[in-house]
């Protein structure tokens, strides 16, 4: 069939297509495209001045230190577990396999509201090792450690996600021989799977990271909403929202949008790599059947 | 390093994977494990390599006890049906990984590993390719480097995993006429796991016919083909005509006057093609048959004839067809140069009976 | 042959990895999950239906469900143009667009909260417009709508791009060349393949909209029994000291949770089995 009859039978006619495009690109514009400009606008509507201010503001100052102190006590936690279930997962056979599969996923299912609910009942004042804790004199709830944990918890199939199904790909004979050649454990981890799957792994700690930063159900039950203490800067957000302080709100919204970019354009790159080094493995498959 | 398999049984779930498999394999030579697939024979190597457990039985390297040696402490250099590279590294760097994972004590100098993993990389005629990723690689050399990095931990027995099952016909020669010079070089006893009857026969010092999980027959290539134990290596390896004692009585009786084992009942005789010799005239335990198709196949000629509804195939040389003359339609009798009759009526084979 | 069943010996640390990930599963997950279950459990039958059947937590769940299915709806029809001409169709600034769908991802929830009231408001960039109209977005019911359509957009499109991009070409012609018009072709070929992972990003839309808090609170307006979301009406009695009040409700929305979950994997099984793996492999997050 020639290149323009192979053309004519895929496609929609062109008035078709230019109303597809038109539909679709309209939906995105009003639905990502202008609130993402709405941010920086509301951002910088009182003058660069009002935005600097805004952002050197003691409070908005410690809600980023804290921010960032959460994602840097989760992730490494995330990663460790990410990296021990998907081992686990892809390259041994044991009953109860997709139960936990399931489970890693449940926390994207379970409602943020809830999840923090969940463990103020644990750790509460009136909640089960509340009087316990409060006799003690440990302090979870309202403090760093819950809202270390709801983030845990909201964060915790990311790495695994996305090392799942990678390491089931790429099977496990790249292993078996390092060992036959006489590798140590340890050794076989860092030298063979660890390269194999190192873009995998910065995807998950990429996409973990965005949802550590950002959330705001999950944390809001659990902070207390201490200002310069237990205030995340997506809190810090909400509290200047209500105050009807709009250009601090923005400006602090806009270091969490701005965030996102980075996210996504990491999320690209880091997709392009692994693209690349697919397209070298299908390289070994076709070399392989000639 | 001799190795000797006793009784080892291996089961998954409710698959018997071997039952009691018993072997020996001398210092130094190349054993080939041949059988169709499913019939346990990678399952057998990758419990002497040490990567699957035996439920039950004993591995012994040169005499000494192996069976619950770690697969890394056994130095074998297994070689894997699909190379299994490590594709983050260079080909340099795969050769060379054996060494640098070794305990700081016995782990070579750089120097001496550049040395070692040169002479290496020469030995499989590979030196230009130390730079490049294995994906830039071809099947065939990415199996020489699969080999070479085997047997840089100078291993003391080499399991080879289909090592050319992933590779075209024309390479797959090549490369098996290479590993047979280098075995002959090196002198490890070698292992190799084929469900390619010609490529067994060709390469190996010993054949070890497998089936369903047992040990079919041992032998040298020359022994398996031409003094089949069983109906199945029979029909395993190379052509085969079958004839049941109840269709073609004359045959099968004559086959019983050597087999003294099968005296009664229902017995199926076992001729390859070239093994029955075609006459014009009646002879003395020959059977009728008519003409149907001839066929010049290179230096052979292939004959189908027919008796009562059942083919037979002959292979004549030229020279023999020539003095024949065959015509199609035309009734000839037929008696076997030599034949095996077993009391067991043949298993059905699923694949690879076929070849040669 | 590989091995079919029991663990493998050969390589190391079985044991210690998964000890490592059910000893964190369990801590992190298991445990509170089921300390929610004991809190419940100190509740009669009687106390727990009364509370989960309330009048403003009836008309919280209307207002949940009915704005995560129409979100989901909105979500579904836009997503399938969306995937096609992200596959399909070539133009300027494509790359940079596909890699924006993922955004409401990457967004923290209250920033998305806040700046979709600002554009909705009734002086918002797309409020002016509307409110003259007698629509009235932020701050009422279609506010939520709003906020979850936002929420839910990448996981139909994510969850049938590969599925679009699968669909070998030669299958249209093959429509075409036996005289199928491009409409049939649609309705006979793409729409059955396509279907599954509509469907699948559908629910996952819908589930993720289901317990979705951040955003919507800053543009829903929060009227009780009017606009209040299930989420907000825990939260809300939290706040009174009604820790029980908050419990039943959270279990109501845990089973909801666990159905979902169960209903994504099945489809996504369903998905798997009737198209290849890829179309389960889409949108999670």
């Amino acid at each position: 069939m020639s290149d323009a009859a192979l053309r004519r039978a895929n496609a929609e006619p062109r008035w078709l297509r230019h109303l597809l495009l038109a539909v679709g690109l309209g939906f995105l514009f009003i639905f990502l495209l202008l609130p993402l400009l709405a941010v920086f606008t509301e951002a910088f509507s009182a003058g660069w001045r009002a935005y600097l201010r805004a952002l050197q503001d003691d409070e908005a100052r410690s809600a980023v230190g804290l921010t960032l102190l959460v994602a840097v006590l989760v992730l490494p936690l995330n990663v460790c577990f990410g990296v021990a279930a998907a081992w686990a997962i892809t390259k041994f056979d044991f009953r109860g396999k997709s139960l936990l599969i399931t489970l890693i996923d449940l926390p994207f299912a379970v409602s943020p509201v809830v999840v923090g609910l969940v463990f103020l009942l644990i750790f509460g004042a009136q909640g089960l090792f509340g009087p316990w804790l409060a006799a003690n004199g440990i302090k979870i709830v309202f403090a760093l450690p819950a809202i270390v944990l709801v983030t845990m918890f909201i964060t915790l199939p990311f790495v695994a996600r996305e090392l799942i199904p990678l390491m089931e790909a790429q099977g496990k004979e790249e292993e078996e021989a390092a060992v036959s050649l006489g590798a140590p454990g340890w050794q076989m981890f860092r030298r063979v799977t660890l390269p194999n799957i190192r873009w995998g792994l910065l995807y998950g700690v990429i996409l973990a990271n965005a949802r550590a930063m950002g959330e705001f159900g999950a944390v809001s039950v659990v902070s207390g909403h201490i200002r310069g203490e237990t205030n995340t800067l997506p809190l810090h957000v909400e509290i200047l929202y209500n105050e009807y302080n709009a250009v601090g709100a923005f400006a602090s919204a806009s270091v969490l949008a701005l965030l996102a970019l980075v996210t996504l354009a990491a999320k690209a790159i880091v997709e392009w790599r692994m693209r690349r080094e697919t397209r070298m493995l299908t390289a070994n498959l076709a070399a392989e059947q000639n | 390093m001799s190795i000797e398999i006793r009784d080892i049984g291996k089961r998954f779930g409710s698959f018997v994977a071997l039952h009691d498999v018993s072997l020996h394999i001398p210092t130094g030579e190349l054993v080939a494990l041949l059988g169709p697939s499913g019939c346990g024979k990678t399952t057998l190597l990758r419990i002497i390599a040490g990567m699957e457990t035996a439920d039950s039985g004993q591995v012994l390297f040169a005499g000494e006890e192996a069976t619950h040696v770690h697969a890394r402490d056994r130095n074998v250099g297994f070689v894997f049906q699909h190379y299994a590279l490590f594709r983050h590294m260079s080909v340099f760097e795969n050769v060379a990984f054996g060494l640098r994972v070794k305990p700081r004590r016995l782990r070579p100098a750089e120097a001496e590993i550049r040395r070692r993993v040169s002479d290496l990389l020469q030995l499989v005629q590979l030196e230009w390719l130390a730079d490049r990723y294995p994906a830039q690689l071809s099947g065939g050399q990415r199996q020489r480097i699969a080999l070479a990095r085997a047997l840089a931990v100078e291993p003391r027995v080499l399991p080879l995993d289909e090592p050319f099952g992933a590779l075209d016909t024309k390479v797959r020669k090549e490369l098996r006429r290479w590993l047979r010079r280098l075995h002959d070089e090196m002198h490890i006893s070698s292992v190799f796991v084929t469900h390619d009857q010609e490529e067994a026969l060709e390469v190996a010092d010993r054949v070890v016919v497998m089936n369903q999980g047992r040990v079919e027959q041992i032998g040298s290539p020359d022994e398996v083909y031409t003094n089949p134990a069983s109906p199945f290596v029979y029909q395993f390896l190379g052509n085969v005509n079958v004839f049941h004692s109840r269709v073609h009585g004359v045959w099968a009786e004559v086959g019983r006057e050597h087999t003294a084992a099968v005296s009664a009942g229902e017995a199926t005789a076992f001729v390859r093609p070239h093994d029955i010799e075609i006459e014009h005239r009646p002879v003395a335990g020959s059977l009728q048959a008519t003409v149907q198709e001839v066929h010049a196949i290179g230096p052979l000629v292939r004959v189908e004839l027919a008796h009562d509804s059942e083919l037979i195939e002959v292979e004549l040389t030229r020279e023999r067809a020539d003095v024949l003359a065959l015509a199609e339609g035309q009734q000839v009798w037929l008696k076997p140069r030599q034949l095996r009759v077993f009391a067991t009526p043949p298993p059905l084979l699923e694949e690879g009976g076929s070849g040669i | 042959m590989r091995p079919l069943f029991g663990p493998a010996p050969l390589l190391p640390g079985f044991r210690l990895a998964l000890g490592c990930a059910l000893v964190y599963l369990s801590l992190l997950v298991l445990l509170p999950l089921s300390g929610l279950a004991f809190k419940a459990s100190q509740l009669t039958v009687a106390e727990f239906w009364a509370i989960a059947s309330g009048e403003r937590a009836l008309a919280s769940y209307r207002v949940t469900f009915g704005a995560s299915l129409l979100a989901a709806s909105i979500n579904t029809v836009f997503g399938l143009i969306v995937a096609w001409i992200l596959v399909r169709y070539s133009f300027p600034g494509k790359r940079l667009i596909d890699a924006l769908v993922d955004l409401p991802f990457a967004l923290p929830t209250a920033v998305a909260g806040i700046t979709l009231a600002t554009l909705y408001a009734g002086n918002g960039w797309i409020g002016r417009y509307l409110e003259p109209l007698g629509l009235k977005i932020a701050f009422a019911p279609p506010g939520i709508v709003v906020a979850l359509t936002f929420i839910g957009l990448p996981f139909v499109v994510r969850t049938l791009q590969p599925v679009i991009e699968d669909i070998e070409p030669e299958v249209e012609e093959a429509a075409a060349s036996l005289g199928a018009s491009r409409l049939q072709t649609f309705v006979r070929v793409l729409w059955p393949a396509l279907l599954p992972a509509l469907v699948t990003g559908f629910t996952l839309a819908f589930s993720r909209s289901i317990g979705e808090y951040g955003s919507v609170i800053f543009i829903a307006g929060n009227m009780p029994l009017i606009s209040e979301i299930t989420p907000l009406l825990i939260i809300s009695k939290l706040e009174q000291y009604d820790v029980v009040g908050a419990t039943a409700l959270a279990v109501v929305m845990l089973i909801i949770s666990f159905v979902m979950l169960f209903v994504v994997n099945g489809l996504q099984w369903w998905a798997a089995t009737r198209h290849g793996a890829r179309a389960a492999g889409g949108a999670r997050r």
